[in-house]
């Protein structure tokens, strides 16, 4: 059964139809797989066996019965700890939020009950979001599956192991600044950041409303095209969601993956490459855009030089947003509740500031405070005021650059995964992570991030980002799809198949 | 905590020898929507707590507001029958700051881009027009509403606990906030009372709101300030939350106009704060202290899409608009046949769209104003409250009316029906039949006690028959008392004349 949990979604969903295997069959495979090797990884928060083996059940029923609800019906999931799940706890990594059970369903979530995915549980992050490398989560860091002394990337570390470590197939991630594609860098896996406005936000625990946006987390482009198909297009629920039709996306992927750019132009961002990042990684980039030159697309050099500014709007912005969206946990209706300690009896504030206090962790109270400082009297104007001034400059620069060129290309991070706690006592290196994937969260403009290869230096897993104007994420799915057909081929077979094997060490009882 | 004591208060006309008051007005409008601002949860007043709520109102994570387009059309109409400017863009704002009942712990609002803003209304006081600047109208939502149980000032300050109710939070409201009104000088507490009694009948002509100020859908804040008479100065003003009826407007600017004066008099600053008006003494009470510190870090609300209003759109709604104020007082005062001091007093009772009602129930229009002007604007003073408030609806008043006319009841057991109606004995009918108040018309009945008076007073039938009818009154008089005020005076009279002359 094992076999079945390494399969891709697209490769699963065809077994599903010509009945090859059962949603019951395959939900339980991945079921058995976090059992062995969860413990080790901790991509999830928390296992619903049960609820996903209802749903498989259901699926298998409706396959049964000839009516799958969509391609992808049977095909499990695992979803981000920031979005709402009606009836499984949701606590986006922090304490304040321990026990919480949200009574309603994002609308991704609604979308995925609704074309029979099955929802194995929800993975790990830093705390609402905040971290690249998921150690902000309250409740212990996720492991890299390529080495668990090392980080899987952030906030959505946990979705990026969960797939890289073939717990799920599928999973959902949000991406704010890179929460998504840097993940997938350092996991060896795919992660698609829509345009903004492509899937809804509605039930997706805002970090930075201007900023979120949830996106597949996958092996394979094509599975990140097939997820994005069913979550993506307008709802009502959120006004900030585009009210058009998506772009033909897996198309877009099918087209792709025969290899072929012939016609296409891309653009390398001069401000995204060189000093600064690392050999291993630019040298897998430099590889990546000779083989799509020799693909038949175009490649020049473009300048984007508002973005040298995009790190420090982007931490004007955010913060000044969390800030406001984080007051709402003030122990009153939901979540953490903690009675100060020496106070007799105390007021609706003490509780608040106590319970503040004990439930949010020192990331989230240091963005707290630099966005409550950023929207100050007397200092927006210079903050905030001027972060949303830079952050037109950086959208400008986009606009230039795609008069030039369909797509542009950058490594997505930086650096290999780094070691668990190499870079916690510093937010400004770890800030760094972000650097190329930040620029495309302030326009909007959707990016994704596939596998480049192995850096030299330390055999860690790099990634190559293209980015795409707004609502043209059809380009980034083709270009990555080419991408990945050229790179697999040069392997002789995915990335993924030359991480090491996890010990099914701690599986116990249900071995 | 509260401080009850009773501040120095200079007298109004002592208050006003030292110094010029200058008025602002802030009126909350929460309108009749079906559903809320931001969500479909539903509206109505008095439904069992927390039963109207959703997760966006509830502000529960990933919760996003939508906006209510009707809410939107209903700003729109206020804004133009304010004669405002409208927006052609604009956006919601998150003001910040931490209250139990406010779920977000920010409230979506409209900062410096209001929907509707630079109008005007004109406002009649005692015959006079003062024009009153419209600042801005904007958007927002409501908040919950906080009980305190167990203190005993009802207040949180020393109560066991307290409960929240969000069934009000996202109720939308229309903030209309006016620019300062300078030189009103002695009439200041009635250009506020009479601003705000016409900002209600506009908005209860435009339909878009119940404006009922006892259910708090219309909650007027008052800023006041003084400056030393003639200095054409502005001071440092107070704004007093909580004034909840038009009487209350009155008095609270004349309260405040006092207690600043005897302050400034005495050479202490005003503190530039919140104060609480307190229906029941009439006096303010210090609350927040509102200094620069207050700090709501407004921001654009990144969840909602900008207002746009298209000019098209604007036109039609500008087309919806009903009658403006002056002309439509015109155009009643010309259709009753009022002469300006009547018109005038009507309106100052607040009672124009009270007899307007009265008139279409079908009661003549100087039928209407009697009752409404003396017999209920008597009451309404009597309990402190207006004359819209007691109780008794135009449809009431222009039934006691017919029941006069078709002389079942006089004028006098009239008072008796109204006194009924108070009580809630039901409609004029019912309280006709329940206290017994029909006029007693059966002529052997009124003939055997109109004999009854004169052979009870001798003196006074002769003084009738010598010729001196005025003397009928006190026949009149021991008729009534014996048949307990239920006959028709003038078929008594008739009665008592053919007898004796």
């Amino acid at each position: 059964m094992t076999e079945l949990t390494r399969r891709t979604a697209a490769e699963l969903a065809e077994a599903l139809a010509s009945g090859e295997t059962t949603s019951v069959e395959l939900t339980q495979a991945h079921l058995d797989r976090i059992a062995d090797v969860d413990a080790a990884v901790h991509a999830f928060l928390h296992v619903d066996a049960e609820g996903a083996l209802a749903a498989a059940r259901a699926s298998d029923e409706r396959r049964a019965s000839g009516t799958p609800a969509s391609t992808l019906d049977g095909v499990p999931i695992a979803v981000k700890d920031v979005l709402a799940t009606r009836g499984l706890p949701t606590t986006c990594g922090s304490r304040i939020l321990e026990g919480w059970v949200p009574p309603y369903d994002a609308t991704v979530v609604a979308r995925l009950r609704a074309a029979g995915l099955p929802i194995l549980g929800k993975t790990n992050m830093d705390e609402f979001a905040m971290g690249s490398s998921t150690e902000h989560s309250a409740y212990g860091p996720t492991h890299n599956p390529w080495d668990l002394d090392r980080i899987p990337g952030g906030s959505g570390g946990g979705s990026a192991a969960a797939v890289a470590a073939f717990e799920a197939p599928l999973a959902m991630g949000t991406d704010t600044g890179g929460s998504i594609r840097q993940p997938a860098a350092v996991t060896g896996t795919v992660g698609a950041k829509p345009t903004y406005g492509g899937v809804s936000r509605y039930g997706l625990v805002a970090l930075a409303n201007s900023l979120d946006q949830a996106g597949p987390v996958t092996r394979t482009v094509l599975d990140a095209a097939l997820l994005h198909e069913v979550v993506g297009g307008h709802d009502p629920m959120d006004s900030t969601s585009i009210d058009q039709p998506l772009p033909a996306v897996v198309a877009a992927a099918r087209q792709g993956a025969t290899g072929d750019l012939s016609g296409m132009r891309i653009g390398v961002v001069t401000e995204l490459t060189g000093a600064g990042y690392q050999p291993g990684v630019q040298q897998r980039f430099d590889e990546s855009v000779q083989l799509l030159v020799d693909a038949g697309a175009e490649v020049v050099e473009v300048s984007c030089p508002t973005f040298v500014h995009a790190l420090a709007t982007y931490y004007l912005i955010l913060p000044a947003e969390a800030s406001s969206n984080l007051a709402r946990f003030d122990a009153m209706r939901y979540g953490l509740r903690v009675l100060p300690e020496g106070i007799e009896s105390p007021s609706a504030e003490d509780v608040m500031r106590a319970s503040r206090d004990r439930g949010f962790g020192d990331e989230v109270k240091r963005r707290i405070i630099l966005g409550t400082y950023a929207l100050s009297s007397g200092y927006y104007d210079a903050y905030y005021g001027q972060a949303q001034k830079v952050r037109t400059l950086v959208s400008r620069d986009f606009a230039t650059a795609f008069e030039r060129v369909d797509v542009l290309l950058s490594p997505t991070a930086p650096t290999t995964a780094f070691r668990l706690g190499e870079k916690l006592d510093d937010p400004v290196a770890m800030y760094l992570n972000d650097l190329a994937t930040i620029p495309a969260n302030l326009a909007g403009v959707p990016g994704i991030s596939v596998p480049s290869g192995l850096a030299e230096e330390d055999g860690l897993p790099t990634g190559v980002q293209v980015l795409a104007p707004a609502t043209a994420d059809d380009r980034v799915y083709r270009v990555g799809a080419a991408l990945e057909t050229l790179l697999t081929r040069r392997w002789d077979g995915p990335l993924l198949a030359r991480a090491p094997e996890l010990a099914p060490a701690l599986r116990g009882a249900t071995a | 905590m509260t401080t009850r004591t009773a501040e120095k208060v200079l007298s109004f006309e002592e208050a006003l020898a030292g110094f010029d008051p200058t008025l602002g007005l802030e009126v909350h409008v929460e309108l009749n929507t079906v559903s809320k601002m931001f969500c479909g949860c539903a509206t109505g007043f008095g439904a069992e707590p927390n039963t109207h709520v959703c997760p966006v109102c509830l502000g529960l994570p990933g919760a996003m507001p939508v906006v209510n387009e009707k809410a939107v059309e209903s700003a729109i109409r206020i804004g133009l029958a304010l004669n405002c400017r409208i927006a052609s863009w604009c956006r919601f704002a998150r003001k910040n700051y931490f209250y139990p009942d406010m779920p977000k712990n920010f409230q979506t609002s409209q900062y410096d881009e209001p929907i509707a803003f630079d109008g005007w209304m004109d406002v009649e006081v005692e015959g006079e027009t003062v024009r009153v600047e419209i600042e801005r109208a904007h958007m927002e939502e409501d908040t919950g509403k906080s009980l305190h149980v167990g203190g005993a000032t009802g207040r949180i300050h020393g109560a066991d606990h307290s409960l929240v109710d969000y069934n009000r939070a996202g109720i939308p409201l229309i903030e209309i906030v006016t620019k300062t009104i300078p030189g009103t000088r002695d009439k200041a507490p009635l250009v506020a009372k009479a601003y705000v009694a016409q900002l209600r009948d506009l908005l209860l002509a435009l339909g878009v709101s119940d404006v009922r100020m006892e259910q708090g859908s219309l909650r007027c804040d008052v800023n006041l300030s003084l400056a030393p008479a003639g200095s054409g100065q502005l001071g440092t003003r107070t704004e007093t939350k909580n004034v909840n009826s038009l009487r209350s407007v009155e008095r609270a600017v004349r309260y405040e106009i006092g207690r600043q004066a005897a302050l400034l008099q005495s050479g202490v600053p005003i503190v530039q704060e919140t104060r609480h008006w307190h229906e029941d003494t009439g006096v303010t009470t210090s609350g927040r202290e509102k200094s620069d510190a207050e700090d709501y870090r407004y921001f654009p609300e990144p969840d909602l899409v900008p207002v746009a209003p298209s000019t098209e759109w604007v036109d039609e709604l500008r087309a919806t608009l009903p009658e403006p104020p002056r002309e439509r007082r015109a155009r009643l005062q010309r259709e009753w046949g009022f002469s300006d001091l009547e018109m005038r007093d009507t309106v100052g009772a607040g009672a124009m769209v009270l007899v307007e009602e009265t008139v279409a129930a079908g009661a003549a229009p100087a039928a209407a104003r009697k009752w409404w002007l003396s017999e209920m604007a008597r009451r309404a003073n009597e309990r402190g409250a207006e004359v819209a408030d007691l109780g008794v609806t135009p449809t009431d008043v222009a039934r006691v009316q017919a029941l006069v006319d078709e002389g079942r009841i006089n004028d006098q057991l009239a008072r008796q029906v109204f006194d009924g109606l108070l009580a809630g004995e039901g409609t004029p009918d019912e309280v006709v039949a329940g206290r017994g108040l029909a006029v007693v018309s059966d002529e052997g009945a009124l003939s055997a006690a109109v004999d009854r008076a004169i052979a009870d007073n001798p003196a006074v039938a002769d003084k009738i028959r010598d010729g001196k009818v005025a003397a009928a009154g006190a026949l009149i008089g021991a008729v009534m008392k014996e048949l307990g005020g239920k006959a028709d005076a003038g078929q008594v009279r008739g009665l008592i004349l053919a007898k004796l002359t």
